[in-house]
């Protein structure tokens, strides 16, 4: 019994990692109907910026997180600037296929100017076991990930709130439904997307920090992505809640397979089973758990 | 009349001098070099790109070369992509005067694909301690060479360390050995060893299996927690090395009994784990650190030169090590070469004659600033993996340093040589070889 609460445990814990991961993809989504399949090697980029800016200045890890920020935004503006201006209402695939490219510059940009080499990001993070839960009730269970699953609650009531209850919120909204539309009210597309760029820049930079602390930041890192998908399969592409849940279903479901199932199989199977899990829910409801259901009249 | 004599001379020079000069023109030895200097795993690339690098240039900057012929350089980034490390062999294959001489892959994948090429394009390849195991037997694989040691010598290697450990062979009976693996041809590849060790020891052997890259393995190290093997062998590169020794320590595993292979062995796969790292142990084949008198040279005559291919304070890291013992066996057998055929201007095919008579003894690896850093190889036509002995080394995180705790681990050779022959004899046959008769 002991074991299945740890692994219940541990399934949550990596469950909210893959949800920062989840929320940056459906930000982006959410306000402008983008699929950002560069969210992971923003996650990467951030990592990297933050943990070279540390290495190569010295200077103390608030001022680089700050700095950091600034990239970020830097980033978002830039990919406005340079990108999204010049394609506003294209095909939603045609967006796709330039975020791909985006990928493709920031991997480039970021083995430039920080290099490929493993980073240590000791920036004082809580690591290892918890000792009071595993000498108390012999339950293994990761400090940094309690630490993240505390900062993934605040992460998602500060953007519950900006999205409900502020202005900038319902623009954001208004771009993510109807381009034109948005336009025509007087909603500054360039704006809304310089900030929702900059806010999921923001959210890489946490996922970043908090999965390049647990692994080093280097380059597989940008490989994280691969675990959001299906979360935000599940959860939905436009919910910030449903990121959350839709993490700690995934995370659970695979550590609970790979645990009892995987042994019959030949074992390795969290990768794939997570898909499986996610494809299984789409039958049920396609537009994910807390997905907006999408009805066109003709 | 002195006029038309002078006219007759000038015009004389005017013919002879260029063929005096390509006379004079020395030959240039094509060296390709597959690395990875992008992409995930790249840490673990430069490293050994910048030791096999650093070799050469020294020789360039120090002798001009080797034995009166020039060196032609050529790296070719991989990515540590299959699709792309064939594609830099096709491009550099014919490059040159001598066309490439050997190839060193740098990666299980790319080597399964070369292997077939390799024999008809006749260049050897030098896989040292990963790609196929088998291809140790040169009367099936006469142009692939998998020296000093195979992954099934460094898994017997490693048991034979945690038998001694345990106290003898004997102790072994009962225990519980677990490999946590990379799941792909590379990482499945010590299994087979395993299994046959288990039996004959009577060891139980538990299977864990991760997969690429790693990033995330929780559900593994639970298993070992629930399971509380005594021994954990780790068969992993890339972030999937950083992960584990960290998720190793959360647990607390001892990690004293915890090793990984030698390609789960180098600075940047404990670094991240911090204290917790203290004391892992991985299998090697060479010495860490820059504390040689090759090393010295390379700092004094490459990096002062401003000429080095990495950071000065990286030379002497495992990869490192691990990419100049790579270039000195290399270059050794292109000596050997330019003996047996009596000239320097070699090709492909002369430097698998090379390989296949190299004998570094342990006085001429002293001549070559190496004493007592690696071991003495001796190869021939039906031996490409010699000696296959492991050393052990352990990683001090307060010093942040490699130390060697255990060396002349012999691995076991009347189980893997069996081994060897089947899976050599399957491929022979799926492929329609004759072997060689090598006496």
């Amino acid at each position: 019994m002991e074991f299945l609460i740890e692994t219940i445990l541990s399934g949550l814990m990596a469950g909210v990692m893959y949800s920062l991961v989840a929320l940056g993809f459906v930000l982006i989504f959410k306000a402008s109907g983008i699929f950002n399949f560069a969210q992971g090697v923003m996650c990467l980029f951030a990592a990297l910026t933050f943990a070279g800016i540390m290495e190569k200045t010295g200077l103390p890890w608030p001022i680089a997180f700050v700095m950091t920020i600034g990239v970020m935004v830097f980033v978002a503006w830039a990919v406005e600037r340079f990108v999204l201006r010049h394609l506003v209402n294209q095909e939603p695939i045609i967006l796709f296929m330039v975020t791909i490219g985006l990928a493709y510059v920031l991997e480039g940009v970021g083995d430039i100017l920080w290099g490929s080499d493993v980073k240590v990001l000791d920036i004082g993070l809580p690591s290892g076991a918890s000792d009071y839960m595993l000498d108390n009730f012999n339950i293994y269970v990761e400090k940094l990930e309690v630490f993240a699953a505390l900062i993934a609650a605040v992460l998602v009531g500060f953007l519950a709130i900006f999205f409900q209850k502020t202005r900038i919120g319902r623009a954001l909204r208004a771009v993510a439904d109807d381009h034109q539309a948005a336009l025509s009210v007087g909603i500054s597309l360039q704006t809304i997307w310089v900030i929702v760029w900059s806010v999921a820049g923001f959210v890489a930079l946490v996922a970043g920090t908090l999965w390049g602390a647990k692994s080093g930041v280097q380059f597989s890192l940008s490989l994280i992505a691969l675990k959001a998908l299906p979360v935000l399969i599940l959860g939905g592409f436009t919910s910030i809640p449903g990121a959350i849940v839709g993490g700690l279903i995934i995370g659970v479901g695979e550590k609970l397979a790979e645990i009892y199932v995987g042994p019959f199989v030949g074992g390795a199977i969290e990768n794939w089973f997570a898909y499986m899990l996610a494809l299984a829910f789409l039958l049920v409801r396609p537009q994910g758990l807390f997905g907006e259901r999408i009805i066109e009249r003709v | 009349m002195k006029l038309k004599h002078l006219t007759a001379g000038l015009a004389a020079l005017a013919v002879a001098a260029p063929l005096a000069a390509t006379t004079a023109q020395a030959y240039e030895l094509t060296i390709p070099s597959l690395v990875y200097r992008t992409g995930p795993y790249a840490p673990g690339g430069i490293p050994f790109a910048n030791g096999y690098a650093d070799y050469f240039k020294l020789l360039e900057q120090r002798d001009g070369g080797i034995n009166g012929a020039t060196i032609n350089f050529v790296e070719c980034e991989t990515a540590y992509n299959t699709q792309q490390g064939v594609e830099c062999y096709e491009n550099t294959k014919n490059q040159g005067e001598s066309g490439a001489l050997v190839y060193q892959p740098l990666s299980t994948g790319i080597t399964y694909q070369l292997i077939p090429k390799a024999s008809v394009d006749e260049i050897p390849m030098f896989t040292m301690g990963y790609g196929r195991t088998s291809a140790a037997n040169g009367k099936v694989f006469p142009w692939i060479f998998n020296f000093p040691g195979t992954y099934w010598d460094a898994a017997s290697g490693m048991v034979n360390y945690a038998a001694a450990i345990e106290g003898g062979e004997d102790q072994l009976k009962g225990k519980t050995i677990a490999l946590v693996y990379h799941n792909s041809a590379y990482g499945k590849e010590p299994i087979r060893t395993l299994e046959e060790l288990s039996s004959k020891h009577g060891f139980k052997l538990e299977l864990l299996p991760v997969d690429h890259p790693g990033q995330e393995q929780k559900a593994t190290w639970l298993q070992i927690r629930r399971m509380q093997p005594d021994w954990v062998l780790m068969w992993g590169w890339g972030v999937m090395n950083q992960v584990a020794v960290k998720e190793a320590s959360s647990i607390r595993f001892p990690m004293d009994r915890f090793i990984g292979n030698w390609w789960a062995g180098s600075e940047h796969d404990v670094t991240p784990a911090g204290e917790g790292a203290n004391g892992y142990l991985s299998a090697t084949f060479h010495a860490p650190g820059a504390d040689f008198p090759l090393h010295q040279e390379i700092l004094e005559k490459v990096y002062d030169a401003d000429m080095g291919a990495g950071d000065r304070d990286r030379v002497g890291e495992v990869l490192y090590n691990r990419g100049l013992v790579a270039a000195v066996w290399t270059v050794e057998a292109i000596r050997k070469a330019m003996e047996i055929k009596g000239s320097n201007e070699i090709v492909g095919k002369d430097v698998r004659e090379g390989l296949e008579a190299l004998n570094v003894t342990e006085e001429r690896l002293g001549e070559l600033g190496l004493p007592n850093f690696t071991y003495p190889v001796e190869i021939s036509c039906a031996v490409h993996s010699d000696p296959g002995t492991v050393l052990i080394q352990q990683w001090d995180a307060a010093a942040g340093t490699w130390r060697v705790v255990a060396s002349g681990i012999e691995p076991d050779r009347s189980v893997i040589m069996p081994l060897i022959e089947e899976d050599s004899a399957a491929y022979a046959a799926e492929n329609n070889i004759t072997p060689r008769d090598c006496n």
